[in-house]
């Protein structure tokens, strides 16, 4: 038995990224972002039987998926917290695939949603980090991923220039998205060497910027969809991985968790990555791009700065790649961060790309990356 | 010593003689009895068998430098007087990886692979960090 090809991504709504906190809550932000899809897949509240969410910083607590059903009054026969850190988007597609397959339910809203400001209640960090990861500086996601990139250079001689180049292209994209917090000006490698380093190797560029925002998408079954005013986005194939949390005790630096992820996306799906028309991986820091385009079998292992120099990753390129600008210049609300990506993906294969639509889309990869590089799901999505 | 304000560790029952060790610089890491996994962070239960059978053993503290970033901003605000200071990952010769600071080395001298040794920092009346540096 396989999810493949048993549901849909019918409809989505997106918040455009807003750099300060605003003055709207985290479940205020769930809950336009639930009316909004819900009326872009030509559906009435009523048809929500499923509810998948994940945590928002800003206003963390247990029972959150209970608070959400609460506050959009809904009644879900299925429903939970997806807790994969940036993964946790893609990982609500085939939580919800799954679902509707199993006969839990018919029809999935995923939603999530948050405010950048002072977290009222920040969860508490893996008390093993906290004891010796921290005293030492290693905190959050900037060091650890310098970690990643100061290695991949040693065993693969990736370059300054090469990480750069995810960043520029992906501003290209940026620039036709009205909705990226970046979408004013192109960037070019210089500016992108020329900003300030944070954590060698990476510059303020090549790193994602905290912002307010939401996203949501229904998923409902691939027959079902049909009925809806969009092309279905089919779920072809997805692949789950995990193993470490803190990057010191990850198995290796270098080959990541997206490799077991994306070959059981592939598997799933029946095809090879050269079949995809694009590709909308998890880019927290241009390092991730890298990264993961070698692990999902983009190009050889380590050859993946080469790549990046080699392809124009633009929207109209030869390998479109985070065709919304990538979270680095979309900017990053949250776990709508991540949410980005499978939107994207959806919006591409529906043919709304706008100015930025990727000619002829039938059928592209997505990944998810969550903590440090500790969660990764990849989806094959396909009309 | 008394102003220190970076994030200290707050050792529990289980890696309690991880730090005492510490503070009498002295390295210690664990090691399973059944099938003599070499362990670090400390646990209750082997990371590779899940015996619940590990005892502490003397690490060499040499090892070499797997990993490293120069923070060029802090990490974190107690860190802001530090500037550039070396983040990295240290393979221990027992195998285990475990995270510290390169001290004593200037940054643009420090390249991975490089043999380095524990350096052990008092850095209040109750805590000694586990710091290494060039052998
Ligand atoms: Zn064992």
């Amino acid at each position: 038995m396989s999810i493949k090809g048993k549901a849909a991504i019918s409809g989505f709504a997106e918040m455009a990224p807003q750099k300060g906190a605003g003055d709207i809550t985290p479940l205020g932000i769930i809950a336009n972002m639930a009316r909004e899809a819900i009326a872009d897949a030509g559906l009435e509240k009523s048809d929500i039987d499923g509810l998948l969410t994940g945590w928002a910083l800003s206003d963390y607590s247990v029972l959150w998926p209970s608070v959400v059903a609460d506050y959009l009054q809904i009644r879900p026969a299925y429903f939970n917290q997806v807790e994969l850190g940036g993964a946790s988007a893609a990982g609500m597609v085939w939580r919800a695939a799954a679902a509707i397959e199993a006969g839990m339910c018919n029809t999935v809203l995923c939603v999530v949603g948050d405010r950048r400001a002072r977290a009222r209640q920040m969860p508490p960090f893996p008390s093993i980090e906290a004891e010796f990861d921290a005293p030492y500086g290693l905190i959050a996601a900037n060091p650890g991923y310098a970690l990643i990139a100061q290695r991949h250079k040693y065993e693969y001689g990736t370059t300054a220039e090469q990480m750069a180049k995810v960043a520029v292209d992906q501003r290209k994209s940026a620039c036709q998205n009205p909705s990226a917090l970046f979408g004013n000006k192109e960037i070019d490698i210089d500016d992108v060497l020329n900003s300030r380093m944070i954590v060698d190797p990476l510059h303020l560029l090549e790193i994602v910027s905290p912002c307010t925002g939401g996203g949501a998408f229904i998923v409902t079954g691939a027959e079902r969809a049909k009925d809806g005013p969009h092309k279905p986005v089919v779920l072809l194939g997805a692949g789950e991985a995990g193993g470490h949390s803190s990057i010191t005790h990850a198995r290796s630096l270098t080959t990541s968790l997206v490799k077991p992820a994306a070959e059981a996306a592939f598997r799933m799906a029946e095809v090879s990555p050269q079949d995809m028309d694009f590709a909308q991986p998890y880019d927290c820091y241009t390092i991730t791009v890298i990264v993961t385009l070698e692990d999902a079998g983009f190009c050889e292992k380590g050859d993946g700065g080469r790549f990046v120099a080699d392809h124009d990753l633009s929207y109209a390129g030869d390998f479109p790649c985070n065709t919304h600008g990538g979270q680095l210049s979309f900017g990053q609300p949250g776990l709508a961060g991540g949410m980005s990506h499978v939107i994207e993906g959806a919006r591409q294969l529906m043919g709304r790309g706008g100015g930025r639509q990727v000619r002829d889309a039938a059928i592209g990869y997505v990944n998810g990356n969550g903590g440090i590089m500790a969660e990764q799901c990849s989806l094959v999505l396909g009309v | 010593m008394g102003d220190y304000t970076k994030p200290l560790p707050h050792p529990n029952d289980v890696s309690q003689p991880f730090w005492d060790a510490a503070k009498r610089h002295e390295l210690q890491i664990q090691r399973c009895n059944a099938c003599g996994t070499s362990i670090f962070y400390p646990r209750e239960a082997c990371s590779e068998c899940l015996a619940a059978d590990l005892i502490w053993i003397p690490a060499s503290g040499k090892g070499r430098l797997y990993s490293y970033t120069i923070a060029q901003a802090p990490t974190h605000p107690a860190f802001a007087d530090d500037v550039p200071y070396v983040i990295a990952i240290i393979e221990l010769e027992e195998g285990p990886h475990i995270t510290t600071n390169l001290v004593g080395c200037q940054p643009d001298q420090v390249r991975i692979g490089m043999p380095v040794v524990a350096s052990f920092e008092d850095v209040n009346a109750e805590t000694t960090l586990v710091k290494f540096r060039p052998a």
